[in-house]
């Protein structure tokens, strides 16, 4: 039966964004735990662990997040557990930022001057606070600009969750499309909405960039 | 104890091979095409009117802050209602040229911006006409300094083009979600169209680096 889209679908879409800012918030947290693990291997001094961590990035970075999702998803079945598209998407996702925020603050370590590293040695600091209060100090500051760009794309990249069937902004678009028939303003509606969530982030992620700049260039 | 069974997609390959053929097509075309509506999109934003700028600006923010999918799903499910209904592998191809066409706008602009004006000017004073500054002293050094930003943005396209396959266009991804469909190995179908993807974008960052050797092959001015 067609029904008039009406107020209750908008409400309806509107409340399913907190299950699009759950899973970026999930995977956004996971992948930072998951890029400083694979950032730090990435620039170690073992060739093993900058192997590794190359392989895994360039799967990661090579393969459709699509693909990942669904990998993730019936993955589950192949460990013979049940079948859960918010564990699936959770997981995937944060493999997925592990990747990217992994390459992003890679170039930030690497971007801080080697000389920096040196006196660090020089001062016979051990490779713990080396890092952290040396050089991954002076990387995140480098970093954060990429980092919010990178935040927009894992939102946007929380819709395709919808096609292993968890029900987050997208999901509740379709729906709604599917009772209602109006696609034109239903995603209409839903673009408006990932809009408002991703442009002040770009928007901020621009800022960063620019005053970046201002700074090394001084 | 699950067990993999390969050989629905071994038996089924050539499917899943001229399948990845269509993800080729597909994202080469959308490649070239994106091309075009980059530099006529930086053009427009790097001009001299005020609203054309607006306008293109508008137009990158909008799909840049905007999920693809939600994108095609507008283009497919959306513009039927106003008249305009266009067929899965038509929306697919246009869709994404609307999509990359955004981010490598943002990308040449930031190109042209990157060359030199004195280069323009000495340009005009050896008598070049205006067409032939914009095509060999500003376009050509443009895209040679975004070159890896451009091409990286191709690469990202020929793996959002997998997401093609939810409006049953046909590429790699709805091959595999037929195939699917028929034998139920899905992990086992999924895990080899993931490899395969993993060796397209391989094999498009080789082919670029083979066109950055050929096009860009003098040393840099500075």
């Amino acid at each position: 039966m067609i029904r008039q889209f009406g107020p209750a679908d908008i409400l309806f879409i509107i409340e399913a964004v907190r299950w699009t800012l759950l899973l970026s918030v999930i995977a956004f947290v996971g992948g930072a735990v998951g890029g400083l693990i694979v950032a730090l291997a990435r620039s170690s001094d073992s060739i093993a662990l900058r192997r590794i961590s190359a392989v895994f990035i360039r799967i990661f970075q090579g393969t459709p997040l699509l693909m990942q999702l669904f990998l993730f998803y019936f993955g589950l079945a192949v460990l013979n557990l049940p079948i859960n598209p918010l564990l699936a998407a959770a997981v995937a996702l944060t493999f997925h930022a592990s990747a990217y925020l992994g390459e992003i603050w890679r170039g930030s370590i690497q971007a801080v001057p080697t000389g920096q590293l040196e006196a660090a040695t020089a001062l016979s600091l051990s490779y713990r606070d080396r890092m952290q209060s040396v050089i991954l100090p002076q990387a995140a500051r480098i970093g954060v600009a990429p980092t919010v760009g990178f935040l927009v794309q894992l939102i946007k990249g929380t819709s395709l969750t919808s096609i292993i069937g968890f029900t987050e902004l997208t999901r509740a678009g379709q729906i709604v499309n599917n009772a209602t028939f109006d696609p034109f303003v239903v995603f209409g509606l839903v673009a408006v909405i990932y809009f408002l969530i991703c442009w002040p982030l770009s928007l901020y992620a621009r800022r960063l960039e620019a005053r970046m700049r201002r700074a090394f260039t001084r | 104890m699950y067990h993999f069974n390969f050989t629905p997609v071994f038996d089924n390959f050539y499917l899943l091979l001229y399948g990845a053929w269509l993800t080729v097509r597909l994202s080469f075309v959308a490649m070239i095409l994106g091309l075009v509506v980059s530099v006529l999109g930086a053009v427009a934003r790097t001009s001299r009117y005020k609203i054309l700028r607006g306008l293109v600006g508008a137009y990158v923010e909008i799909i840049r802050n905007t999920p693809f999918l939600i994108q095609i799903f507008f283009l497919f499910f959306g513009l039927p209602a106003v008249g305009i209904a266009l067929n899965p592998n038509v929306a697919a191809l246009v869709a994404l040229v609307i999509n990359v066409g955004a981010y490598g706008t943002e990308i040449t602009r930031a190109g042209i911006e990157s060359v030199p004006h004195g280069q323009v000017e000495a340009g005009r004073a050896l008598g070049l006409e205006p067409v032939q500054i914009f095509r060999y002293v500003v376009l050509k050094p443009a895209l040679r300094n975004v070159y890896p930003a451009m091409t990286s943005q191709f690469i990202y396209l020929m793996l959002t083009s997998s997401v093609v396959s939810t409006i049953s266009a046909n590429d790699l991804a709805s091959a595999g979600a037929d195939l699917n469909a028929k034998t139920f190995a899905s992990f086992e179908i999924y895990l080899v169209i993931t490899a395969m993807y993993l060796v397209l974008s391989l094999l498009f960052s080789g082919l670029f680096r083979l066109v950055q050797h050929t096009l860009f092959n003098y040393p840099a001015s500075r």
